[in-house]
């Protein structure tokens, strides 16, 4: 469904739930709509990036399916979050080609990738490939500069992309409406004191997940159901990704700035760094995807699914060839090992600003958003 | 599903007085079976619709504001009911309304936190968090993992009553009509306001025009078989619980979103563009539920609000949107109201209003002097385009004709004698202690004490 018609049935559920407000201490949806009487796009898209989809509002709904009324806030607003994904994203036309992905899909580009990575190998040496001579030497298989080409291209891209999509929504999401009273702005600049306080307060929010959690308690995870599993996998899942983002990190200042060469011992910083991650990543994607099977399709079923199985896919493969290659490396599998590995990090990276990642950067976003409001309010 | 013959304690109804008797019951150990006429996904009758509970506490809670004595309860419920009710049972009631709370928290039910809220009742009624289908499903699950059968979507068909003891029910469900046999039953299956037919034989043509708030399942058949049986009635058929509500409401379970709040901030007039009621008599919570008896008196049992610019932002939105005039006669031709009559009421209303200082949170001094009706506060004239209007018709809640109980929820009889195994809970009995009135949240204080005493008493008669 175009975003239009989402954001008037959008408007339609948020002007029942306005004059309902039983749910108004659930989370921070919520209170951000209280703070509205009228909604439209900007609105919608900000609620919806501020929702964790957790399913409570559903459960408590006395207009759910099969009332008239019909009020399913948590579907609506996935819809909505998803469209907002492609709306926003830079450039847009490569956004539409990501539309409607698939783990399928998203391991196939990973290979597609690994098939480029080889080809110059193959085309050259391809006993390379297979390295009997040359244990546990990576360049040996890539080279060094073609990695860095690679890399230093897209994380490039990806950056600048992710720069524009956060910008574009935020610009989006803060736009003062006409009217008077509809969508209060913290008003002064950012720099304000207290802005700090509301950025704190927000980053806090992410990295604990403490809207899943409200007052102590787990959200729901089904109709009669509460379980911390949901917010743990997430954990796991974020961590791993940020330690393995911080072991490639300590492992180009190695290269770059000591000249010490991978690959790195077993006690070596990115190697700890890069296990413990990759260990997370795995436990929490399968925890999640999991999860994600045994989800009540009345909070959204298959709205997320392609878009959060394509990323789940991507970093699951990313850190078990990982893994796989930390203790083989010193074996001729290493090879073919090494190029899977770089093609799903390629693919990773490529899709990260037109996938599920960017649910880090505009919840964020959001929660800043509702931070300075309520600090307003 | 398999249907049992016989049980210790059948709870009859599925909303909150029913579950408290089941879980009382259960939790003194008997084996108990709840016959809810709904099916799963409208279960819980009107306490799905419900926000808040009245407690009596004597200092703040984790979710209640200040000190609310017994005293004070009761007379805010004598108030409203004209000095009218049971003492006993309304103190029973009041006195035990303290402990609901915690009652309702050992089924893993969560309450909103005392300083947020969207109404100004944090000083007398603890929300549920996420309102009273939240209550029901703990409640549910409890049920469930307490080994409490339910059925649902089964219907009571008849009872089988002598010299005052029940002896076997006759159930419908599916195709079937089982008798089930227990040794004692609680009723708690409601008023009959979703029985139209009822209605209007207490209202007249009245009824056609009113809105039930609620569930559609509440018919009442088990109070008028219960009555035919040879048990006491309390209460007039046509006294109830009823607001305005947004003319455009679906028939039957519109619930909170079709209220309109905007009544102290405006006036409200009848089809002839006439006010009829002071609008500004007293806090909004005490005063809401006058309206509905208010509107059903009027002409085709119909009002409209009206309000300015002023109050834009002041009051919850309603789920429908304003009609809007630019001026108070566009106004009244889109209400379909004579523009002469709305502009003259007007005009008489601002020419009283005396100038005050405004305070929607207080009884504050804004009021009209020398109308037939005057508003005596919140007065502020209706000048500032644009004006709002909104029609409205009588809403019903719930009925308080009833069961006649006494203190352990014994159903009695013509003859004033307990019923050897028959209780009763909730709006069924409601009656017993409002008699005219409504006080915001008293509907679920009365069915979560008399839940939990009609299946303590039950379970006891169960032996």
């Amino acid at each position: 469904m175009p975003l239009a018609d989402l954001v008037e049935k959008g408007a339609h559920t948020m002007t029942v739930c306005n004059a309902c407000r039983y749910c108004e201490q659930f989370c921070p949806v919520f209170p951000a709509m209280e703070r509205r009487l009228a909604f439209e796009k900007a609105d919608l898209v900000y609620l919806a990036n501020l929702c964790h989809n957790c399913g409570e509002c559903l459960y408590a709904c006395q207009y759910a399916p099969p009332h008239e009324f019909g009020i399913n806030v948590p579907t609506m607003l996935a819809q909505i979050r998803v469209a907002s994904y492609e709306e926003f994203a830079w450039p847009r036309w490569v956004a539409a080609r990501f539309r409607d992905p698939s783990a399928r899909a998203a391991i196939g580009l990973a290979m597609v990738f690994s098939v480029a990575l080889a080809l110059p190998s193959l085309a050259i040496a391809p006993q390379q490939l297979w390295p009997r001579d040359h244990l546990g030497d990576f360049y040996g298989v890539v080279p060094h500069d073609v990695m860095i080409r690679w890399f230093g291209g897209v994380f490039a891209f990806v950056i600048v992309a992710l720069a524009m999509g956060v910008w574009r929504f935020w610009r989006h999401a803060t736009t003062p409406a006409d009217d008077r009273g509809r969508r209060p702005v913290a008003p002064g600049s950012p720099r304000k004191s207290g802005a700090v306080g509301a950025i704190a307060r927000a980053v806090a929010a992410a990295l604990t997940l403490r809207h899943l959690q409200p007052a102590s308690v787990d959200c729901v995870s089904g109709e009669e159901d509460r379980s911390p599993w949901r917010r743990r996998c997430h954990h796991f899942t974020a961590y791993g990704f940020a330690l393995c983002f911080a072991s490639t990190t300590v492992a180009a200042i190695y290269h770059n700035i000591f000249g010490w060469r991978a690959p790195y011992g077993y006690s070596s910083l990115p190697v700890l760094l890069g296990t413990i991650g990759g260990l997370g990543l795995i436990v929490g994607a399968v925890g999640l995807l999991v999860l994600r099977r045994s989800r009540d399709v009345a909070l959204g079923g298959t709205i997320q699914q392609g878009i959060d199985e394509s990323f789940l896919a991507l970093l699951l493969l990313t850190a078990a060839t990982g893994l796989a290659l930390l203790m083989l490396r010193q074996l001729p599998v290493m090879g073919p090992l090494l190029i899977v590995h770089l093609g799903a990090v390629l693919a990773l990276f490529v899709t990260l600003p037109y996938g599920k990642f960017v649910h880090a950067l505009y919840r964020l976003a959001a929660l800043i958003i509702d931070a300075r409001e309520e600090r307003a309010s | 599903m398999t249907i049992p013959d016989t049980c210790d304690v059948a709870v009859l109804g599925g909303g909150n007085a029913a579950l408290s008797a089941a879980l009382s019951a259960r939790l003194a150990g008997r084996q108990v079976v709840v016959i809810e006429g709904a099916p799963r996904e409208f279960r819980g009758g009107n306490s799905r619709h419900t926000r808040n509970l009245r407690c009596m506490h004597d200092g703040p809670t984790a979710h209640l504001e200040g000190r609310y004595s017994e005293d004070d309860f009761y007379s805010d419920l004598l108030r409203v009911n004209q000095g009218v009710t049971d003492e006993t049972l309304a103190r029973i009631v009041i006195r035990r309304s303290s402990e609901c709370t915690d009652w309702m928290a050992r089924f893993g039910i969560r309450f909103q936190s005392a300083l947020r809220g969207t109404m100004h009742l944090s000083r007398t009624n603890a929300f549920f968090l996420g309102g009273g289908k939240s209550v029901m499903n703990g409640y549910y699950t409890a049920a469930a993992r307490l080994g409490i059968e339910v059925m649902y979507e089964t219907m009571v068909e008849d009872f089988d009553v002598i010299d005052g003891m029940c002896h076997g029910i006759r159930l419908r469900v599916g195709g079937l009509r089982p008798v089930l046999r227990p040794k004692s039953v609680v009723i708690a299956t409601g008023g009959f306001e979703s029985n139209l037919d009822w209605l209007k034989q207490a209202w007249g043509d009245a009824a056609d025009n009113f809105i039930v708030r609620g569930t559609p399942f509440n018919t009442g058949l088990p109070l008028k078989l219960m009555l035919a049986a040879g048990a006491q009635s309390i209460g007039d058929p046509r006294a109830c619980h009823a607001v305005a509500v947004d003319a455009r409401a679906p028939k039957f379970d519109g619930g909170i979103v079709t209220r309109l709040d905007c009544i102290p901030l405006g006036i409200v007039i009848n089809k002839f563009g006439e006010r009829f009621a002071d609008e500004g008599l007293d806090m909004w919570p005490k005063r809401y539920a006058s309206w509905g008896t208010l509107v059903a008196s009027q002409p085709d049992q119909t009002a409209y609000c009206i309000v300015d610019a002023k109050a834009i932002g002041h009051f919850m939105p309603s789920v429908f949107a304003p009609i809007v005039g630019s001026s108070l006669r566009a106004l009244a031709t889109k209400l379909g109201l004579l523009p002469d009559a709305l502009e003259s009421t007007v005009a008489h209303y601002n020419n009283a209003v005396r100038p005050g200082t405004f305070n929607i949170d207080a009884l504050d001094n804004c009021h009209t002097e020398g109308l037939a009706t005057n508003k005596t506060h919140w007065a502020r004239r209706i000048d500032t385009p644009p004006f709002w209007g909104f029609p409205l018709k009588p809403g019903i809640t719930f009925t308080y004709l009833g069961l006649r109980v006494d203190d352990h929820a014994r159903v009695l009889t013509t003859s004033g004698e307990p019923m050897t195994n028959v209780f009763a809970a909730g709006e069924i009995m409601a009656g017993n202690i409002l008699r005219k009135g409504y006080i915001a949240g008293i509907g679920m204080t009365i069915g979560t004490v008399f839940g939990r005493i009609a299946g303590e008493s039950a379970a006891n008669a169960a032996r």
